[in-house]
């Protein structure tokens, strides 16, 4: 008995050593054989698992070894559970890989006091964009010069998620144009949003690119609904700028400008467009925990810079996530410094205004 | 004509593409691949559809859409098993079938209940296919008209449901229900964001609880403990009496109930939002009360089979019209489904309001994939329904702890906390308790699953009306009251009177006797001691964020009034009135030789040991306790039993690619896989 077991020992120290003798020349990290797990702290519905579940096999076949790559869901207090459990993860083997979306942010950035997790400790290995639409039902629309100024008498009703998640940016612009806007709280995602507005019981709504390209451009191609602008998207100065993905339609800032008493500049300015940097051009992003080894944040950062140039990868992705930008490796570093870093006065701002129009505190 | 024109040739393409052996082969796979994974209750569609989605990328569509729908589709039916063969509901979709199966599964009629479900929920998909081909085309305007008041009344509709499952005390039943919407409300408000019956410090409360645990707790733990406090089979009769044909020649008896519940599940299953939550209750209620004679209900009567049964499959199709047309899944075997497609081919199919334009044929393959999965997946299940009935007559006592083992791990499925063995433990108390004072269940059940869309619809509902009526009283008036609103209120009316007249007869629980009063009164003061705390934590809530605050405050205080309206009642009736109902006085639970709190230890002992050493330790040692103690087994029995346990428990796990429960050690030490 014993004898076998020393046998079978002896065979798997050989094996062993003989697997890293062939591998270790060729790569500083090898996953051949490996599981990587991809955690996404929401659920199989929505946007962010649509987005680890497009890039989960591109990263296979990128990544060293071709490891398997599978996404896991953990749902759970708007992104807050998962990622306080990633916060807790030291595996830094590359098998764990971590996706953060802007729900993810906006509580850390809002001082929600479910927050354990800090963005500085993790490695940014990939981080992508989207952005927004706003758009009308066609009788409010045909008001609607570029300018504001001719909504101030109407009514808006709009399905909301709730005031403090991305639905912040689009209620914050409406408010800044002067729009009489009222949330209905309690949707469970934007398609029921955009239900709504098709049962005519809400007159505005917004939709992310994918969102808008997937459901609302049909309506408005049947008459039945009326673009407004885009939140717009950022150029490498870190200017607004017209959103790639929808040139023809004006940004809020070319709105607000042309709007009576909208300004872009001053407090409330700065307040939206940090959170508006927070939630969009940098929505989505790829983690491994804090303390993983630079070469293996570099591999990772390689792949997902190998799946970016596929010569498919423009048509696929446009396809599935629309055209936005999307940074690996240095690129990625600075985006999330820009997603991450909101100055205290628009953090103070935005809270003292949630706090005076929807009663929501946080602490 | 002109939608006949279009549909025509696009069917026939849709035909062309099914009928492909390869696409046949990837259906047939996908059933099997289902029917293997249906087997864990609570997590069947999702579980599955994770495990080919890895696939789909690149693969041509229409052998994707065999492979996925094969899958998805055989869920409400494999369901089956579990709900008719140890009354866990697998899904919310086979709850109420519990209701009558495990009744006709303790008769020693397993088999006849089992094929009675198959067919009727192969007529149930395929009548939902037929219907869907041609309401598919017109459905879009239609689910328009319902709006949030429409859906309000739905939701309301499903509750008056809790009429016919009151049970004999209709103001048991109420309290039942309001005790399971109070449960429903706990966690972070929709509206305000409000915490209801949860701090920042208890994180795992503000999510509230999952559906998965409260359906294993209220119905699963307290069969499973009353069963092995018999130490018999599941089947009275060691031999089955009525077999497979019986099952189908019921259902063929009753098949205009069929139809008619067919109906209810493909329509109710169109509206998206509610999804499949309520379409069982409607069609058990439904089933109710089209029947003559309604005395076997609650104690085994095929019609409450036949009737949820066939609704839940045709939902299924139903479903497929929000999931089509508006790209809104129905559930979240759906969601993963839509992210699917997208994965298919080149990605140019698109599920939403284009599907219909640009994919008529694909929209059409679906839906008829979905009734020749049906069929192929009945077939199997009927062939295979006669020998796994007689699971029913194997000595229950050895079935338990794997039981035990089943649940423990769904449930940790649905949080991957630890927490959700606490929760069930604590929701397996209350169902015990529901159970042996005669509460009705079901009711606590259906308040439970409607709490969160009464309270959304509720919500929006009213904000939305003042928004009207601020435009003009016509306009706010036509919003509330639209023809849909007034027939579904009619509708509801019928049914609470006719409920309530024929509730006395229905007893889910089965006829209780009593005859103190001490235990069933402490358990109604428990109850209206909780909700009460229920209620001033909700009127706490700073006026601010009175939107969520005012539907616990509501229920809240009606359960009240009800509570104590009981407790009145109860101390002027004499103890020997049905009111003071008690399983533990008279009957098989008074007379089992095992007593129901050292029961219950087996399965906490397993809990507690979970969260000292983890699951698959602990259940290591569960087992071989469980087998030489309580099963009396010999040792090399016991070892093996907890080996074939223990194996199975990791294929699976390792298959579907989920982990165990992990305790204190796994936090300080590092163990290898499955140990982790």
């Amino acid at each position: 008995m014993t004898e076998i077991a020393k046998l079978t020992r002896r065979a798997f120290v050989a094996l062993a050593t003989a697997s890293a003798l062939v591998t270790a020349p060729a790569s500083a990290l090898d996953l051949s054989g490996k599981t990587v797990e991809w955690t996404i702290p929401f659920s199989e519905k929505g946007g962010s698992a649509k987005w680890a579940n497009f890039f989960a096999p591109l990263l296979s076949e990128a990544l060293p070894g071709n490891p398997t790559v599978v996404v896991k869901f953990m749902p759970g207090a708007g992104s807050t559970k998962g990622a306080n459990w990633f916060q807790n993860q030291s595996d830094g083997d590359g098998t764990v890989l971590f996706g953060s979306s802007g729900s993810t942010q906006f509580p850390y950035l809002l001082g929600d006091p479910r927050v354990r997790y800090e963005y500085n400790d993790w490695e940014v290995v990939m981080a992508s964009g989207t952005g927004g639409v706003a758009y009308l039902t066609p009788d409010i629309g045909a008001k609607f010069d570029g300018s504001a100024n001719g909504l101030k008498g109407e009514s808006f009703i709009y399905g909301s998620q709730g005031a403090t998640r991305l639905d912040l940016v689009p209620l914050l612009a409406w408010k800044m144009l002067g729009m009489n806007v009222e949330p209905v709280f309690g949707i469970k995602g934007r398609g029921d949003g955009r239900l709504m507005f098709e049962r005519g019981e809400a007159n505005i709504d917004y939709q992310t690119s994918s969102g808008y390209l997937k459901g609302s451009a049909a309506l408005v191609e049947a008459g039945t609904a009326t673009p407004m602008m885009t939140w717009g998207a950022l150029d490498s100065d870190g200017n607004i700028v017209r959103d790639p993905t929808f040139p023809d339609m004006p940004t809020f800032k070319e709105v607000c400008e042309a709007t009576d008493g909208c300004e872009t500049s001053g407090e409330q300015w700065d307040a939206w467009k940090a959170f508006f940097v927070a939630g969009f051009p940098a929505q989505k992003m790829a983690f491994l925990p804090k303390g993983t080894a630079p070469e293996i944040v570099a591999a990772f950062a390689e792949a997902f810079a190998k799946v970016q140039a596929r010569p498919d990868f423009a048509e696929i992705s446009a396809k599935r996530l629309g055209k936005y930008p999307m940074y690996t490796g240095e690129g990625a570093e600075s985006a999330m410094k820009t997603a991450i870093t909101v100055n205290d006065t628009a953090k103070a701002f935005v809270k003292t205004w949630l706090a005076e129009d929807y009663g929501v505190v946080l602490e | 004509m002109d939608i006949l024109a279009t549909a025509g040739p696009a069917l026939a393409d849709a035909f062309g593409l099914i009928i492909q052996p390869q696409v046949l082969g990837f259906l047939v796979l996908g059933v099997v691949m289902g029917l293997a994974v249906g087997v864990f209750p609570g997590l069947g569609g999702i579980a599955g559809l994770s495990l080919v989605l890895p696939f789909m990328f690149g693969m041509d569509p229409i052998l994707g859409l065999a492979l996925m729908i094969g899958m998805v589709a055989v869920v409400p039916t494999s369901d089956t098993f579990a709900s008719v063969l140890m009354g866990i509901p697998g899904s919310s979709a086979s709850q109420a079938t519990v209701l009558d199966g495990f009744p006709m599964a303790k008769n020693g009629e397993a088999a006849r209940a089992l094929s009675a479900a198959f067919a009727s929920s192969l007529f149930g998909g395929l009548v939902g296919a037929c219907f869907l081909t041609i309401f598919i085309l017109i459905a879009r305007p239609i689910v328009l008209e319902f709006r949030t008041p429409e859906m309000l009344m739905i939701t309301i509709f499903g509750l008056s449901m809790v009429a016919i499952l009151a049970g004999r005390i209709p103001l048991k039943g109420l309290a039942a229900a309001g005790l399971g919407m109070m449960i429903g409300t706990i966690g972070e408000g929709a509206s305000a964001g409000a915490l209801r019956m949860s701090t920042y410090d208890t994180p795992y409360l503000i999510d509230g609880l999952k559906l998965v645990i409260v359906g294993l707790g209220i119905f699963a733990i307290p069969e499973i403990v009353a069963l092995l406090r018999q130490d018999r089979s599941i089947s009275k009769t060691s031999t089955l009496g009525a077999g497979w044909f019986d099952g189908v020649k019921d259902w063929f008896a009753n098949k205009w109930l069929s139809m008619r519940c067919s109906l209810i599940g493909v329509v109710v299953g169109v509206i998206p939002g509610l999804g499949g939550s309520v379409v069982d209750w409607i069609a058990y209620g439904h089933t109710v009360q089209s029947t003559g004679n309604r005395e076997n209900f609650g104690k085994g009567e095929v019609r409450g089979v036949i009737g949820p049964e066939s609704s839940n499959n045709a939902k299924e199709g139903g479903g497929l019209v929000p999931t089509l047309l508006f790209g809104i899944p129905g559930s979240g075997s759906m969601a993963i489904f839509i992210g699917a497609i997208a994965l298919l081919g080149s990605g140019d199919i698109e599920v939403g309001p284009n599907m219909l334009r640009d994919n008529l044929d694909v929209t059409y393959s679906i839906v008829w994939l979905l009734a020749l999965a049906n069929v192929v997946g009945t077939v199997l299940c009927i062939a295979a329904s006669g020998g796994i009935a007689k699971m029913t007559t194997i000595r229950f006592t050895l079935l338990a702890p794997f039981l035990f083992m089943l649940i423990s791990f769904a449930a940790f499925q649905s949080g991957q906390n630890l927490m959700d063995l606490v929760a069930l433990f604590s929701i397996g108390l209350i169902g015990i308790l529901l159970r042996r004072f005669d509460w009705s269940r079901p009711a606590f059940l259906i308040g439970f699953v409607l709490a969160d869309p009464a309270e959304t619809f509720a919500n929006q509902a009213v904000q939305i009306a003042t928004f009207r009526f601020k435009k003009g009283m016509a306009e706010g008036l036509e919003f509330i009251f639209s023809p849909i609103v007034i027939v579904l209120l009619i509708i509801t009316a019928i049914s609470v009177v006719i409920g309530l007249r024929q509730a006395k007869n229905i007893m889910p629980e089965g006829d209780v006797q009593s005859n103190s009063k001490r235990a069933p009164m402490i358990f109604a003061a428990a109850i209206l001691a909780y909700v009460f705390v229920a209620f001033t934590n909700a009127w706490m809530i700073p006026v601010s964020q009175h939107a969520d605050r005012v539907f616990p405050m509501f229920v809240g205080a009606v359960t009240i009034v009800a509570l104590v309206l009981l407790l009145i009642q109860m101390m002027r009736r004499p103890e020997t009135h049905t009111i003071f109902a008690d399983k533990e006085s008279h009957g098989d639970d008074a007379e089992a030789p095992h007593g129901l709190w050292g029961t219950l230890a087996w399965f906490l002992g397993l809990l507690v040991l979970n969260s000292l050493i983890g699951f698959i330790l602990a259940l290591a040692i569960f087992l071989i306790l469980f087998f030489r103690l309580r099963a009396g087994e010999t040792s090399g029995r016991a070892l093996v039993l907890t080996g074939a346990g223990i194996a199975f428990m990791c294929f699976m796990a390792w298959v579907l690619n989920r982990d165990f429960p992990p305790g204190l050690l796994q936090a300080y030490t590092n163990l290898p896989w499955p140990l982790t």
